[in-house]
């Protein structure tokens, strides 16, 4: 059963995101994205990473891709629409592709991987996977938490330095 | 449970599309948002290797990768709309200023 929604989940994710590389019109690009992103949060959920899941939809979907389409309604999309698309570049794209799928084959026959254990699972017996990853966040990786919110931090302040007109007096 | 290479196999088409995407389209946004793809590939990845590993870490630095991406997504938005005010267009064959 577990198989078949990923299968479904995969199938829909290439399908949205071959659509997004190839639409000319940038906001059906970003749509389609979006719902990518809903395939990858359901993919995320069998791969046993709720919170990540949970993360992908409130912070990807709805966060970022808000945020890419109200940039989209700030530039002209009809002229976009009606320039060339491609560049020509076939051949660069097939050479990388098939150094990509050469790096992916080689890897793939590396290692063997046991199947991953299957816990038991009882309400209020076992930490979930939300609290697992509060107790590894905050004694483990707190370093990198915090540098990630100073990281942050600084994002805000070159975006709005970056795109503020100039105010004349 | 589907087994690891299916993850691998899955991640690696979606780099593979994203860099595709970033390679052969001239919309600035569009190359933008096909970087967005190639992050969440490598994120399946690390959610998978993770998985299998019986380790949290995969799960942790997709954390921080999603809080990369959404510093990168402000700064390149922000860059991108510099660019449309200053060239009224964002197409990517127009920003040849380095070119020789």
């Amino acid at each position: 059963m577990e198989i078949y929604f990923f299968y479904m989940f995969a199938g829909g994710m290439i399908i949205t995101s071959l659509l997004m590389v190839t639409r000319a019109n940038v906001i059906h690009a970003a749509l389609l994205l979006v719902l990518t992103f809903f395939f990858l949060a359901g993919v995320f959920v069998l791969a046993g990473a709720e919170f990540l899941a949970a993360v992908q939809i409130l912070l990807y979907a709805g966060g970022i891709m808000v945020l890419y389409l109200f940039s989209i309604m700030l530039m002209n999309v009809e002229v976009a629409v009606r320039m060339r698309q491609w560049h020509r570049q076939g051949v660069v794209v097939f050479v990388a592709v098939v150094l990509l799928g050469l790096q992916i084959w080689a890897v793939l026959g590396e290692v063997e991987f046991a199947a991953p254990k299957q816990w038991e699972w009882s309400l209020g017996a076992t930490p979930g996977n939300v609290e697992a990853i509060g107790a590894v966040l905050y004694t483990k990786f707190l370093f990198p938490f915090e540098v990630a919110s100073v990281l942050l931090l600084a994002a805000m302040i070159g975006a709005i330095v970056l795109a503020k007109r100039r105010i004349e007096r | 449970m589907a087994p690891l290479e299916h993850y691998l196999i899955l991640s690696a088409v979606l780099f593979s599309l994203g860099v595709v995407g970033v390679v052969v389209r001239r919309n600035a946004i569009v190359v933008i948002l096909c970087i967005e793809l190639m992050m969440n590939g490598a994120n399946l990845a690390f959610v998978a290797y993770g998985r299998f590993l019986d380790s949290m870490a995969g799960q942790m630095i997709v954390f921080f990768v999603m809080a990369v991406a959404a510093a990168e997504a402000a700064i390149g938005l922000a860059i991108v709309v510099l660019i449309y005010r200053n060239r009224e267009s964002t197409d990517l064959d127009e920003i040849n200023l380095l070119k020789l």
